[in-house]
Parts: structure tokens; sequence; C-alpha cells
């Protein structure tokens, strides 16, 4: 018989600063599965970049929801939004090179911050919302 | 003083800000308020004190990058130092690193800015 994944879920409405509950969550969790501090700074950092953009981008003021699986070997957390959706592929990668001393805008970094600090990162998007799905593999 | 804003002190012409709490966009704010505000009456070295500071977001941290950019029009220099491993990394992410410096402590960050 196949183990049920335990699944932590949260619904955030669109306040600010209410990515701080996922993160509080989120080291809960890490704590659970013996995370190390490293791992467990890098997916709240990763949860909350995803939090912004989901309350920042999405345009609506339906809530947030946040799923958190937890498997054997992993950490899987689904940051979904039902909102207008994004193509990825307009997205710029930033650099600060570009940005510094141009008089261009500052912000734009979520996606790369997601990308950097979790195993691996999937969007799927389209004009009813977005799922951003992100995994971090525990170390043995 | 807002709630994010511990305390600010001068050592060797070097305006330090010690921080307390989530550096979102209103934290950034509250920086670069006292940084600008500093400029203006001729300081250019300032170090940011983070040991308060656990949690950040790109918003907020997008704001210090405002204030790197302000200071390379007065040939002004900012550290930071007492960073928790997670900012250091963010802050290596967003490449604050190549155009200002982390330190561990204060006394190297007041030797070294």
């Amino acid at each position: 018989m196949k183990k049920l994944v335990p699944v932590v879920e949260l619904k955030l409405p669109i306040l600010p600063n209410m990515e701080l509950i996922a993160t509080q969550t989120a080291e809960v969790i890490a704590n659970h599965m013996d995370l190390s501090e490293e791992q467990s700074g890098e997916i709240s950092m990763a949860l909350i970049e995803a939090c912004i953009n989901a309350f920042e981008h999405s345009k609506t003021e339906n809530n947030v929801f946040i799923h958190f699986l937890i498997e054997e070997d992993s950490l899987i957390v689904k940051v979904i939004d039902q909102g207008i959706g994004f193509d990825k592929t307009k997205v710029e990668i930033p650099k600060i090179e570009n940005k510094i001393g141009k008089n261009e805008r500052k912000r734009g970094w979520g996606l790369q911050l997601i990308q950097a600090l979790m195993d691996s990162v999937e969007f799927e998007s389209n004009g009813e919302g977005t799922t951003v799905t992100m995994k971090k593999n525990i170390k043995n | 003083m807002n709630g994010f804003i511990k305390s600010t002190k001068e050592i060797n012409q070097i305006v330090i800000i010690e921080t307390d709490g989530y550096l979102n966009n209103e934290g950034g704010i509250a920086i670069s308020t006292i940084c600008y505000e500093k400029i203006d009456m001729g300081q250019t070295k300032f170090l940011i004190n983070m040991a308060g500071t656990k949690v950040v977001n790109s918003i907020g941290v997008s704001i210090l990058i405002e204030i790197i950019e302000k200071l390379q029009e007065v040939d002004g220099k900012i550290g930071y130092y007492n960073l928790a491993p997670i900012v250091s990394k963010t802050f290596n992410i967003m490449g604050l690193t190549k155009y200002s410096t982390v330190f561990e402590t204060e006394d190297e960050a007041v030797n070294g800015l």
C-alpha cells in the first residue's frame, strides 16, 4: 500500500507581510524533517519571494494557497495563486551591473532567488492562475 | 526612530545603523531615509548592523541597491555586518557584494570600510 504523503496547507489573504506566516510554518516543517539551518533559511527565503510574486503580480484579491508536501527525501512547496498568470520567458534575468548607475528599476529579483535557493523549480501559469512548485532535497 | 531602526551612531565618521526585524519595503525605506539625510549632511560612509534582521525580502534589499547607487555619486561606501547566513547568501545572489562589503564584526567593519 502506498504511503500517504503528509501535506500542510495554508490559505493566505493578500495583506502586508503575510509571507511571514508561510516562513514560520516552513520553519516548523524543516525542524520536523531535521533539515539544516542553511536549508531551512533557503526554503524560507524562496517562499517569501514566491509569496510576494503571488501577492504583487497576480492582480487579484483572491487568497494565495501554500501546500507543503513532506516526502521522505524532499520537501515540496507549492505556491498557488488565482491571478492573471505570467509568461516566464518574458521575465528578464536581472544583473546588478545593469541596474546600478542606470535608470533601471532596482526590483525584479524574485525568480532568480527562488531558482538559486531551491533544488528544482517549476512554473505552471495560465489566465486562471500560477502554481510555483519548489523542491528542496534532503541532504544526508 | 521607527521600530525597524534600533539605533544609529557614528564611529570614525562612519554612520552605523542597527536594524531590528524584517527588511522589507518599509525597512529599506527606513534605512534609505537615514542614509539620504546623512549624505545631504556630507556623510559618505555607512555600515548596517543586521544582527537583529534574520529575514529579508528582495524588495527591501533592492532599496540597498538604490543607496549604493546614490553613494557612488558622492564617492561613498556602504558595508554590512552581523549578517545571518541566508541574508549573506541573498546579498551574494543579488550581487550586492560586488559593490559593497560584508564584514563579520563591527571592529572589522569600522577598520575595513
